[in-house]
This record gives C-alpha cells, sequence and structure tokens, in this order.
C-alpha cells in the first residue's frame, strides 16, 4: 500500500489566503509516501510546507509559479504504475478530455495527473486514468463558479489503485472512492 | 575583618573542631547524668559562635553543628528524672553562664521545654526570650540566635486550637511574639549595612542577601499560624510589618520584605488589603526596584483570577484595577528617572491582570494603552530594544486574549502605541497583527475596520520616511508581502456595496506601495474584484450603490485601473496574465468590447514587453486558451485575435514551439458546443501548416547534426487530426491520416541509427487508440473503419 497525495492549484497568495484548516488537520507528516502536485502553488512557502508532509515532492509548473524551474511535465514510476505529471494550462483546449488523452500518449503513463481547471476529475479512457485533484484552497477559477476545495489521495497496491478525493462542501469534509484497475498487458514498457 | 576564604576555611576548622571537642566531653556528661558538667561543656562549645570571623554562609555551617548538639542537649534537660532539677530551676541555672550568647542559647534551649511543661504560660516565656536576645546586638550572632528561638518556638505557640492556647495565651500573643522577634531581626539585619569599612558595600550586600531568608522566616511563620485570619490580617499583621518596613529606611531590606509579604501572604489577603499594600509603595526608598514589587504583585493576582471565576466578583467590589492602575501611575510620576522598560513592563503587567480579571472591559484595556501613550510620547526617540520588546508584548496581549482582531481594532489607543514603535518593531507588530488574523482565520468584513487594520500595518504597506530601505532583506520582505497578499483574501463582506469599499479602500493602500510591493499586491487585489464582480452578477437587478461604480463596466474600469500600475514595476507577464482573467471575465458578462479591450492589452504586452521565449511560449499558451473559450465575439474581432494569435505562434523562436503552437492554433477554429465555430478548413489550414513547419524542422535538424529531428511533433500532428476527424471535420480524410501514418513510419526506418523510443512509444499508443476505436462498432467504428493500417 502506497500513499500518493495529489494537490495543486492552491494559488497562495494570489487567490486564497491558505489550505483550509479542515484540510491541515487532515494532512500530517509520515503518512504520506509521495506528493504530486499539479502546480500554481505559487510560492516557497507551500513548497515547504510540502515537503515537510513528504519529503518526496514532484512538482510541475503551473503558470502563476514563482519558481519559474519547476518542469512543464513529468513522469515517475510508483509500484506498477507510470504516473505522469502536467499543470495543463499548455494542453489546449483547456480541460478537454481528448487533448489530455493524447499528452497521456505522449508521455507513455498509466495515470496522468493534471490541474488547471480547479474541477475534480477522475475518468477512464482507453489509454488509461485522468485525474484532476482540483484547487486544495477553492481558489477563484474563470471555469466555474462554484469551487469547492479538493485534493486527492490515491492508495497504489499492487495492479489496483483507489482513488479517494476529499471536498470541502459548505464546511464539511466529504469523502469518495473510485477504483481502477490496471490490465497486466496494458502499456507495459 | 576576614582576610580570605583560606583563613576562614581554616577558623570555620577550628570553629567546628572546637564544637566536637565540647561536645565529646557534653555526651559524656550527658551519659552520666552530670548536670554541671554538660552546663559547662555546653556553654563552652557555645562560646565558638561567639565568633566575629566568618562571613554568614560559614556561620550558618557552625550554627548547624551547635544546634544538633543543642537538639540532643534539650532531650536531656526534658527528663528531669535523669537530672532532678525542675525546669524552673534550670532556666534559673543557665542563666549563670559566663558569656552572654551561650548563656542565650541555653535559654531558649530550656525556654522550649519550659512552655511544653505548661508550668508557666507560653507568652510569657516567649516574652522573656523575645526581650532578652536583645542583649546580642551583634548582627550576624543576633540573626541567628533569634533564629533559633524562632525555630524552637514554631510549634509551641498558642494558636487556636493548639495545646498551648488558654485564658492567658491568645493568639494575640503568638502574633506578638512573632511580630516582635521579626522586628528585632529586622533591625539588626538593616545594621549590618553600617557596619565596617564603606569600600566592601558589594560584598555586604552579598552577604545581607546570604541572610535574607532568616528574616523572612517570620513571616511565613505568621501566614501559618491558623488564627491570623483576614480580620487579624488587616488590622494588626500588615500595618505592623508594614511600619516595620518603612522605618527601616533600607531599600535591600524593603525590596526582599515587600516581595516576600506578596508572596506568603493568600491573594484574597492582598486583594482586601490593596489600598494599604499599594500606600506603602511611594513610602519605600527612591532606590527600590517598587516597579518589580508591583508588577509581582499583579502576575500574582492575575493568576488568582484565573484560577477560578468565583473569585472574579471579589476584585471587582475592591476596585482591583482603579487602585493599581492609580498606584502605577503615581509610582511613574514619583520616579521620573524610570527606564522606559520599566514603565512598560508595569504595564504590561497591569495589561495583563486586566485581561484576565475583567477581559470585557475594553475600557480598561483602552486605559492601560493610552497610559503608555502618554509616558511613551514624553521619550523623543525609543530606542532601548528591551523597552521595544515590551511594547510588543502589551499590544499582542489583547490579540491573544481576545482572538478577534476585530476586537483589537475598536481599541483607540492601541494605533497609537504602535506610532511609537521604531520602524523596525512597527512591522514586527504588523506581521504579528497578521498572523493573529490568520491563525483565527478572522474574517474582517466592514470598511472602516479594514481602513484601521491598514493603518496599523502601513510598516508594511508602503516605505515609511526615514526606513532604511537598503538593510530589508529580500526573503524577509518576500514574506511580509505575501503575508499582505493573503491578508487581502481575509477582507470580504456578502453585501457588495460594503464588499466594494473594501476593495477600495485596499486599493487605496496598496497602490502607494511602490514597484516593489506591487506585485504581491495587485494579484490578490485583482481577484478579490473579480470575486465581487461574480457576487454582483449573482444578484438580481441593479445595484445603485453610493459610489454608483456598481455596474459592471466601472469594475472593469476599476480593474484596468489596478493591472496598469503593474507597468511601474514592470510586471508584463503578470498584468497579460491579469487582463486575460479580466477578459474571461467580460466574457462572462457579455461585453464584447471590453473583452476585445483587455485582449488588445494583453496582446500589446506580448509584442512589447515580453522577450523571453520560454515566457513568449506559456503567453501564447495562455492566449490561444482563453481565446478558445471566449463566446462573446463576433466573427470580425474574433478573425482578428485570432489571426494575430496564429501570427504569433508562426513567430515564436524555436521550430518545436512554433509547431506547437499552430496546432493549438487550429482549435480556435472549432468549439465543440450547439452554436460554437466549427470551421473545418481553417482547422486543416493550421494543422498543414503545423505539418509544414514540423518538415522543416526535420530538415534543420538533418543538417545541423547529421541526425533526425523531432518525430515526436508528427506524432502529436497525427493525434490532432485524429480528434478532429472524431469530431467530424470532414476536411480531414482517412487518407490524410494514412497518409501521415505513412510518413512518420518512414521518418522513423530512416533514422534507424538513433531510434527514439519515446515517439515509438507513442506511436504505438496512437495506432492502438485507433485499434480500440475501430473495434468499438456503431457509428464510431464505421468511422474508423476507414483508416487501414
Amino acid at each position: 500500500m502506497v500513499l500518493v497525495l495529489a494537490i495543486g492549484d492552491l494559488h497562495i497568495p494570489h487567490r486564497a489566503p491558505d489550505l483550509p484548516p479542515k484540510f491541515k488537520s487532515m494532512l500530517v507528516p509520515g503518512k504520506i509516501q509521495h506528493i504530486i502536485c499539479t502546480g500554481n502553488l505559487c510560492i516557497k512557502e507551500v513548497h515547504d510546507y510540502f515537503k515537510t508532509l513528504c519529503p518526496d515532492l514532484h512538482i510541475t509548473r503551473g503558470e502563476y509559479d514563482e519558481d519559474s524551474h519547476y518542469p512543464e511535465n513529468k513522469t515517475l514510476t510508483i509500484g506498477q504504475f507510470k504516473l505522469g505529471i502536467c499543470h495543463g494550462h499548455q494542453v489546449i483546449p483547456w480541460g478537454d478530455l481528448d487533448s489530455l488523452a493524447m499528452v497521456q500518449r505522449q508521455l507513455d503513463v498509466d495515470i496522468l495527473v493534471t490541474g488547471h481547471t480547479h474541477q475534480f476529475k477522475a475518468y477512464k479512457h482507453e489509454g488509461g486514468v485522468v485525474i484532476n485533484p482540483g484547487s486544495a484552497t477553492g481558489a477563484f477559477s474563470s471555469f466555474t463558479y462554484d469551487v469547492n476545495p479538493s485534493f486527492v489521495l490515491m492508495d497504489i497496491d499492487g495492479l489496483r489503485v483507489v482513488v479517494y478525493v476529499y471536498e470541502l462542501i459548505d464546511g464539511e469534509v466529504k469523502v469518495d472512492k473510485i477504483d481502477f484497475k490496471k490490465t497486466a498487458t496494458a502499456s507495459a514498457h | 575583618m576576614l582576610n580570605g576564604t583560606e583563613d576562614e576555611e581554616k577558623w570555620l576548622a577550628e570553629g567546628i573542631a572546637g564544637i566536637q571537642h565540647n561536645a565529646f566531653y557534653m555526651h559524656r556528661a550527658l551519659d552520666s547524668n552530670n548536670l554541671r558538667e554538660a552546663l559547662k561543656y555546653s556553654a563552652q562549645m557555645l562560646s565558638e559562635l561567639r565568633t566575629s570571623k566568618l562571613s554568614p554562609h560559614k556561620y550558618y555551617e557552625l550554627y548547624m553543628r551547635a544546634f544538633d548538639e543543642l537538639k540532643r542537649l534539650e532531650l536531656f534537660f526534658k527528663d528531669d528524672s535523669k537530672h532532678g532539677v525542675s525546669v524552673v530551676d534550670l532556666y534559673e541555672l543557665v542563666q549563670h553562664a559566663g558569656n552572654i550568647l551561650p548563656r542565650l542559647y541555653l535559654l531558649c534551649t530550656v525556654g522550649s521545654i519550659y512552655i511544653k511543661s505548661k508550668e508557666a504560660p507560653a507568652k510569657e516565656v516567649l516574652k522573656d526570650l523575645v526581650e532578652m536576645c536583645r542583649g546580642v546586638q551583634h548582627p550576624i550572632r543576633g540573626l541567628f540566635l533569634r533564629s533559633y528561638l524562632a525555630q524552637i518556638s514554631r510549634d509551641k505557640l498558642p494558636d487556636i486550637g493548639s495545646e498551648y492556647e488558654g485564658d492567658a495565651d491568645t493568639v494575640m500573643d503568638a502574633v506578638d511574639f512573632v511580630l516582635q522577634n521579626f522586628t528585632e531581626m529586622n533591625k539588626l539585619w538593616v545594621r549590618m549595612q553600617h557596619q565596617g569599612p564603606g569600600g566592601v558595600r558589594e560584598k555586604r550586600e552579598k552577604e545581607r542577601s546570604e541572610l535574607q531568608d532568616l528574616v523572612g522566616k517570620n513571616l511565613h511563620v505568621l501566614s501559618q499560624i491558623e488564627g491570623v485570619d483576614l480580620e487579624m490580617y488587616k488590622e494588626t499583621v500588615l500595618p505592623r510589618v508594614l511600619e516595620q518596613v518603612v522605618n527601616c529606611k533600607d531599600d535591600l531590606a524593603q525590596y526582599y520584605l515587600m516581595d516576600c509579604i506578596i508572596q506568603v501572604f493568600p491573594d484574597e489577603y492582598h486583594l482586601q488589603t490593596l489600598e494599604t499594600l499599594l500606600g506603602a509603595c511611594p513610602q519605600l526608598q527612591p532606590t527600590v526596584d517598587v516597579k518589580t514589587v508591583l508588577s509581582r504583585l499583579m502576575d500574582r493576582l492575575s493568576n488568582y483570577a484565573a484560577s477560578s471565576a468565583d473569585v472574579l466578583p471579589e476584585f471587582l467590589q475592591v476596585e482591583a484595577f482603579s487602585k493599581l492602575s492609580n498606584a502605577i501611575g503615581k509610582v511613574i510620576e514619583a520616579q521620573l528617572d524610570m527606564p522606559a522598560v520599566g514603565a512598560i513592563t508595569l504595564y504590561v503587567s497591569l495589561l495583563t491582570f486586566t485581561l484576565r480579571v475583567h477581559p470585557d472591559r475594553l475600557d480598561h484595556v483602552d486605559q492601560v494603552l493610552g497610559a503608555c501613550v502618554k509616558k511613551l510620547s514624553n521619550i523623543p526617540k525609543l530606542e532601548d530594544s528591551r523597552a521595544m520588546k515590551q511594547v510588543v508584548a502589551l499590544l499582542s496581549a489583547p490579540l491573544e486574549k481576545y482572538n478577534d482582531i476585530v476586537t483589537a481594532l475598536t481599541l483607540s489607543n492601541y494605533p497609537r502605541v504602535m506610532d511609537h514603535l521604531d520602524i523596525g518593531t512597527n512591522k514586527l507588530m504588523a506581521m504579528v497583527i497578521i498572523q493573529s488574523i490568520m491563525k483565527n482565520n478572522s474574517c474582517i468584513s466592514t470598511a472602516d475596520k479594514v481602513e484601521v487594520l491598514f493603518e496599523l500595518i502601513k510598516g508594511l504597506i508602503k516605505d515609511i520616511d526615514g526606513a532604511d530601505v537598503d538593510e530589508l532583506d529580500e526573503e524577509d520582505f518576500k514574506e511580509e508581502q505575501n503575508s499582505v497578499a493573503r491578508l487581502i483574501h481575509m477582507l470580504y463582506n456578502d453585501e457588495p456595496e460594503e464588499m466594494l469599499k473594501i476593495i477600495c479602500i485596499v486599493r487605496k493602500h496598496t497602490m502607494v506601495g511602490g514597484p516593489k510591493r506591487l506585485p504581491f499586491t495587485v494579484s490578490s487585489l485583482v481577484f478579490s474584484a473579480l470575486r465581487l464582480l461574480r457576487q454582483l452578477q449573482g444578484q438580481e437587478g441593479d445595484i445603485v450603490g453610493e459610489e454608483a461604480s456598481m455596474t459592471p463596466n466601472k469594475n472593469f474600469q476599476l480593474l484596468t485601473q489596478i493591472i496598469e500600475s503593474l507597468s511601474a514595476v514592470p510586471s508584463p507577464e503578470l498584468a497579460l496574465r491579469l487582463y486575460l482573467q479580466c477578459a474571461e471575465a467580460a466574457n462572462g458578462c457579455d461585453i464584447e468590447h471590453v473583452a476585445y479591450e483587455f485582449f488588445t492589452q494583453a496582446f500589446v504586452l506580448y509584442e512589447e514587453e515580453i522577450a523571453d521565449s520560454k515566457a513568449q511560449v506559456t503567453a501564447i499558451h495562455l492566449i490561444i486558451g482563453t481565446l478558445q473559450r471566449m463566446n462573446v465575439f463576433g466573427v470580425e474581432n474574433r478573425d482578428t485575435l485570432t489571426h494575430k494569435a496564429t501570427g504569433y505562434s508562426a513567430r515564436l523562436l524555436k521550430k518545436a514551439d512554433q509547431c506547437r503552437a499552430v496546432y493549438a492554433c487550429s482549435h480556435l477554429f472549432w468549439v465543440d458546443d450547439q452554436d460554437g465555430i466549427k470551421d473545418g478548413e481553417r482547422v486543416l489550414l493550421c494543422l498543414k501548416r503545423a505539418l509544414r513547419i514540423a518538415n522543416a524542422a526535420q530538415q534543420m535538424a538533418n543538417v545541423a547534426r547529421g541526425s533526425g529531428g523531432p518525430v515526436s511533433l508528427f506524432v502529436e500532428i497525427l493525434n490532432k487530426y485524429i480528434y478532429f476527424f472524431e469530431k467530424g471535420n470532414k476536411q480531414i480524410t482517412s487518407s490524410a491520416i494514412q497518409g501521415l501514418i505513412e510518413l512518420i513510419n518512414t521518418e522513423m526506418q530512416s533514422d534507424s541509427t538513433n531510434p527514439d523510443s519515446v515517439a515509438d512509444a507513442f506511436l504505438a499508443s496512437t495506432l492502438r487508440y485507433i485499434q480500440f476505436q475501430k473495434q468499438k462498432g456503431g457509428v464510431m467504428g464505421e468511422k474508423f473503419e476507414s483508416i487501414k493500417l
């Protein structure tokens, strides 16, 4: 069992002051093995905070990030899964699932983690799974007037990944889960 | 006098030897029940205590030896079957000892037994002893002798409920005895100050402090006497103790004893005698550290208040606050040369007290702050860092207590205190305030409070005269400004009217921040304003506010003005992003010309200010991405903007970037919703253009490096062909797709010496996708059927 936190689009301090207190109290150091961050933190303080939660931190660049040296995209392997990260402002049309599928094929990954739209998504297509953890602070988005703070926790176990999405709705944290199984023959390189 | 510690050690050793020697013979006498011999040797032993050569510390060691021996002697005296003499006679007998000091020690020892025997009232014996001890006027010897008296009499005082209480003996007698012993001991103690040559004052003070607990012990005993209730404390004990304290006119004694009283007696007593206690303070020597005494008193009372809610009414009943406040005022007035840190520490203690005892009395809190302002006003420039720390403590206390910045903002003297801080400390305090807001998740929701808040933190918002800008550490500065940026999101009101006022106030303050600060604060302000715009949209009908600036158009004007300020920095990349955000907002409000204007601003920035190639790539993607989502534009405007965007894309520096930007532009001509544009031809034109660029890139790579270039680009374009094919773009044929696949295969094969595994995998998964679609069956399957692999 490997826990991977997928989180992003916090937009601190430009659009939000901080993570919601209820999220902060849930995210404690030592429980998570990897952090995947889609970008738009935006400042070093947030980077340092994530580092305290887990030293294995992977970040890609969002268009408002203070540190312009984050990579445009990144791939990594966790257990049986290949994961890819890309913020998503580079993929046009924004939020378009087919265009994101192309990126997934290009990066050759089972799971693509992406952001930018501030809307939680987790769906499976022919080539794999696309996950958008949404905005952890519920930051202002031009995509939707209704942004709830959210983040994703993935539990990777063998050929199976369980995606837990945590959403803050009307002051309460709601959890949902989705199961994905990888077929052994799919994109194994 | 003493010549050095070596000599002292020698004398002490000699003294101890003397005691042991005589004790030996005394024990022999005790064993053989020989009273005469016992008296003789005990007197000789006690003569060692007649020395003047030892410092208090060493004398104490000698004293303890003698004390141990006297205990055994007392046992012997008690058992009159051993020596056959009645206690009354014994009391008479020991007075024949030659020297006064041994005589008195023996007398006290017998006295102890005398009281125990109850053959005379305790009070008489005690009175006799306490008076006889007057015979020893040497400070150290006298203090130890009286200490011995206090020690042995302790359990024999006629307290209520004790066996020694009787008609003749009352608690009053016990109290009288202890008070008298105390008074005499204090006199001896004070006399030490004036003994000996003047040059050794420091040493003398050290020696005196070694003895202080001997004197203080008496007060402790008084506090333990059951019969000393509040009444007796108030009427007798405190007045007499204070009388001695004031009259002795010795600063060391006064400080120690005042503190001792405060620590030893119960807090409820202090509350009820507050006036008397405080009344003594102005009568003390000017060199006594009265402020520390008062601070400690207030700290004790604060803790008492915190211990239980039941005691709080008592505080109100005795008007503790006003009494303390007045006393402090008097002390500060009287001691004109009291350093600032002292006065402020006093105010901190008083404030802590107030916050514990009557936190709801904001007027008290404000009063304390006001008194502090007055004191600070008399100091031209406060430079003491310790004093600064105390002021910070003073200002932080209400924040911590109330957990709600809004309460602190109502204290009229709060900003005035802050004004007296030096710039560095002012900024520190501003950060404390912001951190308090963040920690408590406070929301400041009215314009006037926001105004007060920004006044308080003005050191962070703008350059204050005299501020040394060079000194600013970059990291610290960033932290400060990021804190301000975060703070802006804590200012919020549901009512659009009030929210607009808030935004205007924030804008007023932040716009004068200067080029260094604007990049941090402008973003927060812009998004705050964009949120307000949405609030407005959500409202039904028109809202007419005071400033009539409630229409979306006016809001957009405001936004433009705010973003324009970034040109002073300059911050073109950020400004471009913000303009694009505003364009989307205008799109949402269905105002075409405003949206167009924002795009114009963005494009101008792109053309004139953004030169870095990497920055251009990102900017282009943002422009294309935003434009793609616009549905407010009519054909003409849309065409103009699209044409520009495509033009920029084709002129990026690197071929690969050009290629990608151009095929991204293809989406500008195809929007998937109902009334969206679906211009198949222009889509294909874009894709073909992208192909040409990819080819050119390939050729360049061949020439430059002798090997293949980015085959991946072709695969990306192939994916786009498939995308539009799937969406139903008639201009994209299956044969075109097939042709492209063949092209790619050719390119890959021709470059077998340099295999591109990434591109290989990409192509493979793309082909797999086509296969998958074929197998879907139905309309999709049919469509893909035509692609032959």
